[in-house]
């Protein structure tokens, strides 16, 4: 089969089973899109900005394990990728960005739309590849599929020249089933005597704490997780990326850790003697000050990539390997032993947890005359079953979410927790309902973060995806203003809007629908009256209390055991 | 402490800058890089001079094997290894200076390469110590200008770092 380069893009998303492309036209992939045009196998999605495109190819593949992929122009296109690109790379997302290039013998002449586009994301990429020739275009498209879905995934960009596209210029298609190279080999089993002293390790603590991050969703581990929790009765904590990995509602689940985590979180990582850390990188979000991080522990840390061990914080039993895989020998070394943690040791531990379970840090105000953020979160978890896809953007809102709606199951909880994406929110919602067309997708947001891409609601009328946005309206950017508050003196330095749109109008003007929500007693119902609009989207304005502020929080320098709780909650 | 890392990369444009990228992104020092290609064409080899803690060192090893152009690479401050450099040098030489200057590059087994009626070029090979130790030897007022090509390094005895 003879075929130009743009026809080849084609074929190869093909055989990679690519069934969206996200993306937006421009000089350089004119050729390209003239391929996408005479077929219907990958289905492109017309996006509003490039950063909309890289941000819902990435909670598509948050959503579904499969990687993302994005088309993009030259230039402009290209940078505003990158914002995109980024946020994927700091959550290890696997993502296959191709961007138009200038014509091959114009690179380097500061052509109309060119940018160095490996030079601009070479650093916030996994790899990516500039295609020198159409003969080896087909295998840089596999091995950019291999690179970015195998080991600690991650973004690819492959920047295509123009030349190597054009109709008529033609090559014999030849896609190989697997790729060689002999410089990308990640290692997949973890050691097996590492593992027998992780195992040893664990089995011999008294006040031991699983601490598990996104590794374990990106893994499909959260099966070998819960089998292994159960199976020792430990506590489990999530990250905020690793939220749904292991059932929230479980009983053994002691909620989110870190900076916004629960108390019981943080001061049993403060307390445990043995920590072990499953697909999580130590994030100073996580830590907290390093100097008190956990300063009774042993640690076993298991995680893909070699280069997080020991990274932040020096641990004791590293595994390197698939979490899933390693998990799964744990699970059999612990079976074939009698051996356990002293029940007696378990015990005191647990009533210990329980006891600080009962400052019941996440209490807040119930009696409000204004709505409060965290009952709606709570709201929108009943009204759902808490079972819908939750994206959402970057601040206090996303916080609330991790808080109050408890995750039971992985790739439910898409969110940007490594890049702190503002914007991220409805575009990666509109890549999750494409995803799942049945399923409820919940964007969760604020008014500041979702002016950032609120272009792209007019991609959702343009192919029909009824995510249901809930905006929690308080006026200020509520992040900024916390800190402000808290450490600057209330000095609300530009975190404040004036000039708000309204946002049931801008939403009717999109082509959807606008509710606007200003009393507490009106939360449920009109959730219901929105959730019930089955193939509508529906943009809820909560119009919340603007000082309410996220608790409890570790403040910068300070360890998992001097927490800021609720004021009225003060503990000794 | 000083570390000397010698790294096998696809010789792939772009390879290097992938390298240089990750040490000024991270903020690891670098001492001295070369760079040049191996007698297998698909590879370059690199020798990186840097310093800092185990903990860094350690980084800095385990953050160039993800690059996905690295193939192998070694920390040769690890095991027995030679280490030289070449260094061209420009040096004032006049009057009493000259005989003294011939004398030193002949101590540190230099060779002149280029002789004015005011200047020599002297060429030399070393480590780093010898060359520090010439330099300070010639002193900064007679030196005109210093080339240095940072350093290279190899492991001794049989084991080689090879594909």
């Amino acid at each position: 089969m003879e075929l130009s380069g743009g026809e080849v893009l084609i074929e190869a998303l093909k055989e990679e089973g690519v069934e969206y492309i996200f993306g937006y036209p421009g000089g350089a992939v004119l050729h390209i899109y003239d391929a996408l045009y005479e077929q219907n196998s990958v289905k492109h999605i017309l996006v509003r900005h490039e950063q909309g495109a890289t941000h819902a190819a990435d909670g598509y593949a948050r959503a579904t394990g499969k990687p993302g992929v994005v088309l993009v122009t030259s230039g402009p296109g290209a940078t505003n990728a990158v914002t995109g690109i980024a946020t994927a790379f700091m959550d290890s997302i696997p993502m296959v960005v191709i961007s138009g290039q200038v014509q091959s013998r114009f690179i380097g002449s500061d052509a109309f739309q060119e940018v160095d586009c490996i030079g601009i994301t070479r650093p916030c990429v996994k790899h990516n590849f500039l295609v020198d020739s159409l003969e080896t275009f087909a295998e840089t498209i596999k091995k950019a599929f291999h690179v970015a879905t195998t080991g600690r995934p991650g973004p690819v960009v492959v920047d295509i020249p123009k030349d190597f596209t054009t109709p008529g210029i033609t090559v014999p298609f030849d896609y190989s089933k697997s790729v060689e190279m002999r410089s990308y080999t990640p290692a997949v089993e973890g050691h097996p005597g590492q593992i027998r002293k992780a195992v040893d390790l664990v089995l011999s603590a008294k006040r031991p704490m699983i601490y598990s991050g996104g590794g374990v969703v990106l893994g499909d581990a959260s099966e070998q997780l819960t089998q292994f929790a159960r199976l020792l009765n430990y506590p489990v904590t999530n990250t905020l990326m690793g939220l749904g990995a292991y059932p929230s509602t479980d009983p053994q689940f002691v909620g989110m850790l870190g900076m916004h985590g629960t108390y019981e979180a943080n001061m049993g990582m403060h307390d445990c003697d043995v920590l072990i850390a499953i697909g999580a990188r130590f994030d100073d979000r996580v830590t907290g000050e390093l100097e008190s991080f956990c300063p009774h522990a042993r640690i076993v840390h298991i995680d893909i990539d070699p280069a997080s061990i020991s990274k932040n914080v020096k641990v004791d039993v590293p595994i390197v390997g698939n979490v899933g895989q390693v998990l799964g020998e744990m699970i059999k070394l612990i079976e074939a032993t009698d051996k356990r943690a002293n029940p007696s040791d378990l015990d005191d531990w647990w009533a210990q947890i329980r006891g600080w379970q009962s400052s019941e840090c996440l209490a807040y105000d119930q009696s409000s005359d204004v709505i409060k953020p965290q009952a709606v979160i709570e709201a929108v978890w009943r009204a759902t079953n808490g079972d819908a896809y939750v994206t959402s953007d970057v601040g206090q809102h996303q916080m609330w979410v991790a808080q109050y709606y408890p995750f039971d199951k992985p790739r439910r909880w898409i969110n940007s927790g490594g890049l702190g994406t503002m914007g991220f929110g409805l575009p990666a919602a509109l890549g999750v309902q494409l995803a799942f067309p049945d399923e409820t997708v919940v964007c969760v947001t604020g008014e500041a973060s979702v002016q950032m891409c609120i272009q792209e609601l007019s991609t959702c009328l343009q192919y029909g995806t009824p995510v249901k946005v809930i905006c929690l309206n308080n006026r200020y950017m509520g992040m900024v203003r916390q800190w402000q508050e808290f450490s600057y003196e209330k000095r609300y330095s530009h975190s404040y809007m004036d000039a708000l749109p309204d946002f049931v109008k801008l939403t009717e003007s999109y082509g959807h629908v606008g509710m606007r929500i200003e009393k507490p007693g009106d939360i449920d119902k009109s959730l219901q009256e929105a959730f019930a609009m089955k193939d509508r989207l529906v943009f809820m304005d909560f119009v919340t209390d603007q000082t309410e502020n996220v608790y409890p929080m570790i403040e910068a320098g300070k360890g998992h055991h001097e927490m800021r709780l609720k004021p009225s909650r003060e503990l000794a | 402490m000083r570390h000397v890392i010698a790294v096998l990369l696809e010789n792939e444009a772009g390879a290097l800058s992938r390298v240089a990228g990750l040490f000024s992104a991270r903020g690891y020092n670098i001492e001295s890089l070369t760079v040049a290609p191996t007698g297998d064409p698909t590879l370059s080899r690199i020798t990186i001079v840097t310093s800092g803690t185990e903990r860094v060192i350690e980084q800095i090893i385990k953050q160039l094997n993800k690059l996905v152009e690295v193939v192998r690479l070694t920390d040769l401050s690890e095991i027995s290894c030679i280490e030289r450099e070449i260094m061209l040098v420009k040096v004032r030489a006049v009057e009493q200076g000259r005989e003294e200057v011939k004398r030193l590059t002949d101590i540190f087994r230099g060779r002149i390469l280029d002789v004015t009626d005011s200047s020599y070029v002297i060429e030399l090979t070393g480590d780093d110590q010898k060359i520090s130790a010439f330099l300070e030897a010639i002193g900064d007022d007679n030196l005109l200008e210093v080339v240095r090509s940072g350093a290279t390094g190899i492991a001794r005895g049989e084991k080689a770092l090879k594909v």
